[in-house]
């Protein structure tokens, strides 16, 4: 099958969905690939690049959709590009079909095949075609940029001679792909980073990342990420009051926040409100990655960077995957690519649209003329659902106190029982064994004892010398045989000459192995 | 005469045994801690042969150095990894020496109150404490005896059992005649009939009899065990081995025997209690063989065994920082140790972080797994107990799990229904990555699923434990 690139028309796009790597691994399939003449020059890809890479450079956009059967592209086609697609053609790109109705309406008019990169399904498997994470992860790396960019102070503490530079701090609303993106970023450039999500479960990957995560004082009960496929949904007013009123807290305190909370298909929400912004310090930027979608500041304003009276810069960007052109384009041409590895499994250049797929049926929103969306969900759970935990519950310190006491009184009182017992028992023994016996008898109880005491504090490593000590000195029973062969009868000389024997390879055996395993015992 | 010395030399004795166990609470102090053991065991033996064990010194000390040289000969050959073998062998003999002294004991006793006043004056060592005793004294005597020879005999046998088990000469799989735990019953019960007939002066026979039973309960017992239960039946023995010097002291009237009787006996069965809590069972189930009562089918394991080859674990060893190695009885058997030591090494030296971790049963003996890493000169202040580290995984890059198995199993946690639910294990699938060196694809020891080999950041690393550490050397070497 032949593949082309087109050049972007969108205003300032500067990305590609094609580059000369992924040329070459597409050929490798068995494809052959095209790209306009200039496509890749905004993101650093010239046309001799491509040429070098085994492309054919195509003069035109009119005559690349002649030529190609696939067009892979970033952005969702405009106007004149949807009248260049026919039957048998397959636009592979970014299309937002949920917002898109008369986009969609037009490709499926048009009979062409449209694969859009964000349907792609939230599934293992799919993740290395998932476009929007891997667009999300620069955006978020940006913001921290874009937001140093802006900002007139260190990320990172110092001491220096010239006097001391505190961390500059940061807060990240959201910890999504592109949420931990940039506590990635910020962590790494030095600064206090601090989190939130309404999604209690990504706790722990927002401390792994290196950041602390802002708890909420609300009771409700937990959100589930696996319900709604990972993503984050619309938390009730009560939640939403005492999240704001924990901003509100922390605004004064920011000196970077970086929001970035979206709800797949709605509006953005506004969690960061004129007050909180008007609480900021001069010199404070907030960096809204939901601009697209009307922004989590109220202040926010699309595609641009405004500075309010007291001095804090809000910037409302939409383009931060483009204007890191070269990085996202690699990327964005790598799952692209993966897409196609997927549409051909034979790896000879022919292209199988499996609509059993849950993969390539959930990204394909029109297929021969028929609109495909929204699809089934797929057979496979994204993420497997949360077993629910049962929490501790926190002990009082009088509670703390009575159980110890209790465990006190409860452990006085068993000794009590064992001595009471065990003295019955034996003056219970007393009463009928003569007073030789019991002389030995309390030597043996109390050795007994000791022995117990002695042995508990044996550190656990030490284990098998112990065995092999005691069996060592288990070979006391020489004494006995010792005692006996001085006998006048012949056969008791016998059978405690044998013992002897038995028991002298046992001692000496015993002690040898025990100093030989003990001696090999080394601190570092 | 009297034997102020050797009483006096007795209570040294046996202050020392006690601080030579004492001593094993710590690696350095246990070595001191075996000079005690070694010094005590001279004294308690030079004193009796000066005081009651006069006579025939010559035949005494040529046996005791003749014993003592097999002995030496054995200890400094074994290797590290057959300790459990030794260690039950060992065993045997005190088994087997405390039947005979006990029947010696018996001989004496019969023979002894019939002589005349002048013969018994004559009497020497053990022969003349019969002498002065009282009917009473006889009768209980006899009652002490008998213990000691029923505990010695189903050490004995026990032991040779085990030892046979442990070395790979008897199959290891818990087998019972038919009629199972009631022959055991049925022998007991055997004996205990047995005694009330030999106190009720029927003779010699019904101790011969008794012996035979309790070699044979022996037997049975300890072929019903299977082998993964090896070190409780291991710690069991060196406990029954202390009862039977204990009892034998009694009916000797030796002091000295009665507390290191008692000393090993108490030792043994806090042993044997430690390892049945690491398992979560208790002591009877394990005697009893077999493993408790499984209460639903087990869960099925869902996922497939991914295979890894040398190359990719390699790999992800270069760039982990933290590694904890957890090895089983899989590493004693492919004698890996030394590998694993340098591996460790090797590791260390590029400054990650790498610790071992020691499940309680792992391995056919109580702390068998540190015996085989300090033999490999691992040190020990980076071989940590279960306890001290199943904290440590989530925050743990790589663990590699070496011929181990149920000690990682989380089945043990997950699944009510498992063989081993509730017993402790080592929370390794909490790591990021997991590579687990088995031979093959089967279960282990106890033939349990474990879907750990499962889990999604588990693989596989298949093949002879030894040539795959070997194998991974070489390549992170380069």
């Amino acid at each position: 099958m032949k593949i082309g690139a087109p050049k972007e028309i969108f205003e300032g796009e500067a990305r590609v969905a094609l580059t000369p790597d992924s040329a070459v691994q597409l050929q490798k399939l068995g494809h052959e690939c095209y790209v306009e003449a200039g496509a890749g020059h905004a993101a650093g890809f010239e046309d001799s690049a491509y040429e070098a890479a085994g492309v054919t450079v195509v003069k035109g956009a009119a005559t690349l959709f002649d030529t190609v059967d696939f067009i892979v592209k970033v952005r969702p086609p405009v106007d004149a590009e949807m009248a260049r697609l026919k039957p048998g053609k397959t636009l592979i790109s970014f299309f937002y079909p949920g917002q898109n109705k008369a986009l969609l309406e037009a490709a499926k008019a048009t009979g062409a095949n449209v694969v859009a990169m964000d349907m792609v399904p939230r599934i293992s498997r799919a993740q290395k075609m998932d476009a929007l994470s891997s667009m999300a992860n620069i955006s978020g790396y940006r913001a921290v940029i874009e937001a140093g960019n802006n900002f007139g102070r260190f990320f990172t503490g110092q001491v220096t001679a010239a006097g001391k530079v505190p961390p500059a701090k940061v807060l990240i609303v959201g910890a999504g792909v592109a949420g931990l993106a940039a506590i990635g970023a910020s962590t790494a450039l030095g600064a206090i980073t601090y989190a939130f999500d309404v999604r209690p479960e990504v706790a722990e990957q927002i401390e792994s990342m290196g950041a602390e995560f802002v708890y909420l004082d609300f009771e409700e009960t937990q959100q589930d990420g696996a319900a709604t496929g990972g993503y984050a949904a619309p938390s009730s007013p009560e939640f939403r009051e005492a999240q704001l009123k924990k901003f509100r807290e922390l605004a004064p305190e920011m000196d970077i926040v970086i929001t970035t909370a979206l709800i797949p298909g709605r509006d953005a929400p506004i969690l960061w409100t004129k007050d909180m912004v008007a609480a900021m310090k001069r010199g404070s930027v907030i960096v809204d990655l939901a601009a697209e979608r009307g922004g989590n500041c109220e202040l926010t304003k699309k595609d641009e960077k405004v500075v309010t009276e007291n001095g804090v810069t809000v910037i409302g960007y939409t383009d931060f995957p483009s204007r890191m052109a070269q990085q996202s384009s690699q990327l964005y041409a790598t799952n692209i690519r993966h897409m196609m590895t997927d549409l051909t499994p034979g790896k000879d250049g022919v292209v199988v649209h499996n609509m059993e797929d849950d993969v390539i049926r959930g990204a394909t929103v029109a297929y021969q003329g028929e609109i495909t969306f929204p699809p089934p969900p797929p057979k496979v759970a994204a993420i497997a659902a949360q077993k629910p935990k049962e929490k501790p519950k926190a002990l009082t310190p009088e509670e703390i106190r009575a159980a110890e006491k209790a465990a006190f009184r409860k452990q006085t009182r068993d000794q009590l029982i064992m001595l009471g017992a065990g003295g019955a028992f034996l003056l219970g023994i007393g009463l009928v064994a003569p007073a030789s016996f019991m002389a030995h008898f309390i030597v043996f109880a109390l050795s007994c004892f000791v022995g117990f005491q002695v042995i508990w504090n044996v550190s656990h490593s030490l284990h098998t010398p112990l065995m092999a000590v005691t069996n060592a000195i288990s070979s006391i029973i020489i004494l006995g045989a010792l005692m006996q062969v001085g006998s006048t009868n012949y056969l008791v000389v016998l059978l405690s000459a044998v013992s002897v024997f038995l028991a002298g390879i046992n001692i000496f055996g015993g002690f040898m192995v025990t100093r030989r395993m003990l001696a090999m015992f080394q601190k570092s | 005469m009297d034997f102020g010395f050797t009483t006096a030399a007795y209570v040294v004795a046996a202050v020392l045994f006690i601080l030579s166990l004492g001593g094993l609470s710590g690696q350095e102090s246990a070595k001191r801690a075996v000079w005690y053991g070694i010094v005590g065991m001279a004294l308690a033996v030079a004193a009796t042969l000066v005081g009651p064990g006069q006579g025939y010194w010559l035949l005494s000390i040529i046996l005791l150095g003749w014993g003592g040289f097999y002995g030496v000969k054995v200890a400094k050959k074994v290797q590290m990894t057959e300790m459990p073998q030794l260690v039950a062998a060992m065993h045997s003999l005190v088994g087997l020496a405390a039947v005979l002294v006990g029947y010696n004991a018996y001989i004496e006793s019969v023979t002894v109150p019939e002589m005349n006043e002048a013969a018994k004056a004559l009497l020497r060592g053990f022969g003349a404490v019969v002498a002065h005793k009282t009917p009473t004294e006889l009768t209980i005597l006899h009652v002490e005896l008998f213990l000691g020879v029923f505990i010695g005999a189903v050490t004995f046998t026990g032991s040779i059992i085990a030892f046979g088990k442990l070395a790979g000469k008897v199959d290891s799989k818990a087998k019972k005649l038919p009629g199972g735990h009631i022959l055991n019953a049925v022998a007991a019960l055997g004996s205990v009939a047995m005694l009330v007939l030999f106190m009720l002066g029927y003779g010699t026979w019904p101790l011969i009899v008794m012996t035979l039973l309790a070699l044979f309960i022996g037997y049975h017992l300890i072929m019903g065990i299977g082998g993964a239960d090896m070190p409780v039946v291991v710690s069991m023995l060196n406990s029954y081995s202390g009862w039977a010097a204990a009892a034998i002291g009694f009916s000797l009237g030796n002091d000295l025997l009665i507390v290191t009787g008692a000393l090993v006996g108490s030792s043994g069965a806090i042993l044997s209690y430690i390892m049945c809590k690491a398992m979560n069972r208790s002591f009877v189930s394990v005697i009893l063989g077999g493993f408790g009562n499984t209460s639903g089918p087990a869960q099925a394991v869902e996922g497939e065994m991914v295979a890894i080859d040398a190359q990719s674990v390699a790999d992800a060893l270069n760039e982990a920082e933290s590694i904890i190695i957890i090895p089983g009885y899989g590493m004693a058997v492919a004698q890996a140790q030394m590998a694993v030591s340098e591996l460790t090494t090797l590791l260390r030296s590029r400054g990650k972080s790498v610790r071992f971790a020691i499940h309680p049963v792992a391995g056919r003996l109580p702390g068998h797994m540190n015996v085989l890493l300090a033999e490999a000169k691992v040190p020990y202040d980076i071989v940590l107990e279960m306890d001290e580290i199943n904290e440590d995984f989530p925050e743990t890059d790589v663990a590699i799990v070496i011929g181990s198995n149920d000690i990682v199993n989380p089945a043990a946690q997950d699944d009510p229904n498992s063989p081993i639910a509730g017993m402790p294990v080592l929370e390794v699938w909490k790591a990021k990555q997991v590579f687990v060196s088995k031979r093959g694809q089967g279960t282990g020891y106890s033939g349990i699923e474990n879907p750990l080999f499962y889990k999604e950041n588990t693989r596989m690393f298949y093949g002879d434990a030894k040539k795959s550490i070997e194998e991974l050397l070489h390549l992170i070497r380069r």
